[in-house]
């Protein structure tokens, strides 16, 4: 049975460009929440003997004058508490307040200071721009060979459109659960985000390889239906490795604690926007890109 | 022909040694059960620890900002600052302590194990750590040497030496004891000349309390030597080598008791300078750098670091055996053997974990466990292949081979690109990003070697020449 990827490219071209769409709204919308490491602050994270609501928690903190206290609850009687940077004296304090509620255990404290968060904020974007060149050139070299019908830039354009994708995608959830779960964009989830390059485009390479393979084997004729082909060929790998890849993820975010939980989940849906991306969105790209350039002519 | 036996037996070989040196308790139980019951006296498997990062053992992380704005020679008043910090964390009797310079002006100091933090911070950043001490009785620095002895011989033969009962102990100067005196009862400290050598010597003035503690010591102390140390140094240099270590110990002795609540530091080889520099360190209370309050600080509670750890190892071992139901019932026979290099590979990156060593933190086994199912992607492109070209027709063993060397340019290209983006993140960014960075790279690595080199020869010791293979009945399994 083949399947013709590229009959409907107009739909899947809607379905991504709705999705880059609401995250995009809702990135002006909400924004991103980021974490302590960014922007400076501290973290607490506690258990309680009797769990405690976020109300009555920052009604008992209101006196140290911590700015907006977010409370987030983790398992039965736990929580994470993050507020304006504190020296350690006030964060004694804070936790001797908190005895006085209920008794408390402190699990962790981390306290960032403001000029850290600037840097670390540097460091990650420099590491952003960095892996796209570096994706970018290594797609245009991979592919220097190929030529024709559709010259090698346009695969590498191809795969950075489906890694925009694949990145924007989880961003946007981020962004929604920044919103209303209070779910901060950390180190490990910028750790995620940057496997994603690496991924997707790991994705794309495959089938674009097989694209590649097969116009030296078939001939440059018909790249529509070549494009096809290869993704018929590839489809049954691409389903195998996304699902190897995402059961580790899952078993990751169940089981792996609160530190691994968004990174596993960035993952999820960054590797499965991925290989969506690949086969929608990257492949269905190029046979557009030509068919329009025929016109042209 | 027989050479892909030979090295079958060499990767399998290899493979449980690996497995071994990675989790070597059962066999080593196993082996102490046969000693035992048998009496012989069969060797253990020696034991190394993973080395685990504070995240999962617990215990505080602080970097420090210097402030070197009027220093002229940054580096060497950097790792002199690091020196002085090292040593005040020693004092605290934490096992691993790792005080480390970051970029030109930071300090990292990590404290496994310590949960008093304001202790810590107190002891690293404010008060000069001037201590006077005592002699111990001839039976207290037997005990001591005694454990010195066992501490030692526990960890040339690599065990744990915190198993052993007061091992702390050990830590401990087995020939002088903290008095109650220290830094802090001290008022000032002058330069002044001695009226007949014209040496230079430092006067400790201590105040009222200090003084009367003071008192106590010299007078319990008559005719025996009172040692006193600067941040866990001799105070000065007394051997005249030009530096303050193990070999100095300034240990006036004690003549009479004084009550003036003042003492004097004298030594033959002690330059104005020196005497200088001492008296304003202890005077302005601080180290040879101003480093203030902590610019981050991370404190994880010992539960919390094991919980995790725990945790992201069921998940791992969940993946895992996920993973493996896959492959199999998804690949049949070539996917046991992928099933089987994968865990291969587990037991290699882990031993490889141990031998470089690597410092495991969450983001690391984060990786590590992204790696594993990523690990037989490249299994997955090559049994894809090779059932194209059954599918068309070729004998089994052409299949393979040419499975394998169609699939190639794909996991070298896939594989490549993610090894640039794992070596940008570790040279740009910070040390969570760095752990998951190498982990995942080091797994990377592992991989292409379990899934193209020892899943081939399984291949080929399995399948490749096997008539069984080529009936019908057996197709299924492929």
């Amino acid at each position: 049975m083949q399947f013709n990827f590229t009959k409907y490219s107009i739909f899947y071209y809607i379905i991504s460009g709705l999705l880059i769409a609401a995250t995009i709204v809702s990135l002006f919308m909400f924004g991103l929440k980021f974490g302590i490491e960014f922007v400076g602050g501290s973290n607490m994270e506690v258990s309680f003997t009797k769990m405690q609501s976020s109300d009555s928690i920052s009604n008992a903190l209101k006196s140290f004058n911590l700015g907006e206290i977010t409370v987030q609850p983790t398992g039965l009687n736990g929580a994470v508490l993050r507020f304006k940077g504190v020296d350690e004296a006030t964060h004694q304090q804070i936790l001797a307040e908190l005895n006085k509620l209920t008794p408390t255990t402190e699990k962790s404290f981390e306290y960032i200071g403001p000029s850290i968060g600037q840097e670390l904020r540097n460091k990650t974007e420099l590491a952003i721009v960095l892996a796209l060149l570096a994706i970018t050139l290594y797609i245009a070299f991979a592919f220097r060979k190929v030529s024709k019908p559709v010259s090698s830039w346009k695969y590498g354009i191809a795969s950075l459109v489906a890694l925009f994708h694949d990145v924007l995608i989880p961003i946007g959830v981020f962004s929604i659960l920044g919103k209303f779960f209070n779910v901060e964009i950390t180190i490990p989830i910028v750790a995620a985000l940057l496997t994603i390059l690496g991924f997707s485009v790991h994705d794309t390479i495959v089938i674009f390889d097989r694209i590649r393979e097969n116009i030296l084997r078939r001939g440059m004729g018909q790249f529509e239906e070549t494009v096809n082909w290869s993704l018929n060929q590839t489809l049954g790998r691409s389903i195998s490795t996304v699902l190897t890849v995402e059961f580790v993820l899952v078993s990751l975010y169940f089981l792996g604690g609160e530190t691994l939980k968004y990174f596993a989940l960035t993952l999820i849906i960054g590797i499965t926007s991925g290989a969506y991306s690949s086969i929608f969105i990257a492949s269905p790209l190029l046979v557009s890109w030509y068919k329009h350039s025929l016109k042209k002519q | 022909m027989q050479q892909k036996y030979y090295i079958f037996i060499g990767v399998l070989v290899l493979a449980v040694l690996a497995g071994l040196f990675a989790y070597p308790n059962y066999f080593n139980k196993s082996v102490d059960f046969l000693n035992h019951k048998m009496s012989w006296t069969l060797p253990h498997f020696p034991e190394k620890n993973y080395i685990l990062g504070l995240d999962l053992q617990g215990g505080v992380s602080l970097v420090y900002q210097a402030d070197l704005s009027s220093v002229q020679d940054k580096s060497s008043a950097m790792s002199g600052l690091r020196d002085i910090i090292e040593r005040r964390v020693n004092m605290f009797g934490v096992s691993e302590p790792i005080v480390q310079i970051q970029g030109q002006d930071r300090l990292s100091v990590e404290l496994p194990g310590v949960t008093n933090v304001q202790q810590a911070i107190q002891m690293i950043g404010q008060t000069p750590y001037l201590e006077f001490d005592e002699e111990r009785t001839a039976q207290e620095t037997q005990q001591i040497l005694d454990k010195m002895k066992e501490v030692q011989a526990a960890s040339a033969k690599k065990e744990d030496i915190t198993k052993i009962a007061n091992w702390q102990m050990a830590l401990q100067n087995p020939y002088f004891k903290p008095t109650e005196l220290t830094g802090k009862y001290l008022t000032k400290a002058t330069v002044i000349f001695d009226q007949t050598t014209y040496k230079p010597q430092i006067q400790l003035k201590f105040n009222d309390e200090g003084a009367k503690i003071f008192a106590d010591i010299t007078g319990r102390n008559i005719k025996k030597p009172l040692a006193i140390y600067l941040d866990g140094a001799s105070i000065i240099d007394t051997n005249g080598d030009g530096k303050i270590d193990n070999q100095d110990l300034y240990a006036p002795t004690v003549e009479d008791k004084i009550t003036g609540g003042s003492a004097v530091i004298t030594s033959a080889s002690m330059s104005t300078q020196t005497a200088n520099s001492i008296a304003s360190r202890l005077n302005s209370g601080a180290l040879p750098v101003k480093i203030g309050s902590p610019i981050s600080q991370e404190t994880v509670g010992p539960t919390l670091g094991s919980v995790s750890l725990q945790k992201s190892l069921w998940a791992a071992i969940y993946g895992l055996i996920a993973v493996v139901i896959f492959m199999v019932v998804f690949y049949r026979f070539p996917g046991l053997l992928a099933s089987l290099a994968l865990v291969i590979y587990v037991a290699l990156t882990l031993a490889v974990f141990k031998l470089i060593p690597v410092t495991l933190t969450l983001a690391g086994i984060g990786g590590f466990i992204l790696s594993i199912g990523m690990a037989v992607d490249a299994n997955i492109l090559i049994f894809a292949r090779m059932k194209e070209e059954i599918k068309s027709g070729k004998g089994l063993s052409q299949a393979i081979d040419e499975g394998f060397k169609r699939a190639w340019p794909s996991i070298r290209d896939s594989n490549f690109n993610s090894l640039i983006v794992c070596a940008i993140l570790f040279f740009v960014a910070t040390s969570f990003i760095k752990g998951f960075a190498f982990t995942l790279a080091l797994g990377i690595l592992v991989s292409l070697f379990s899934a193209i080199f020892i899943t081939r020869i399984f291949l080929m010791v399995f399948i490749g020449r096997g008539a069984l293979w080529a009936s019908e009945k057996a197709k299924w399994l492929l």
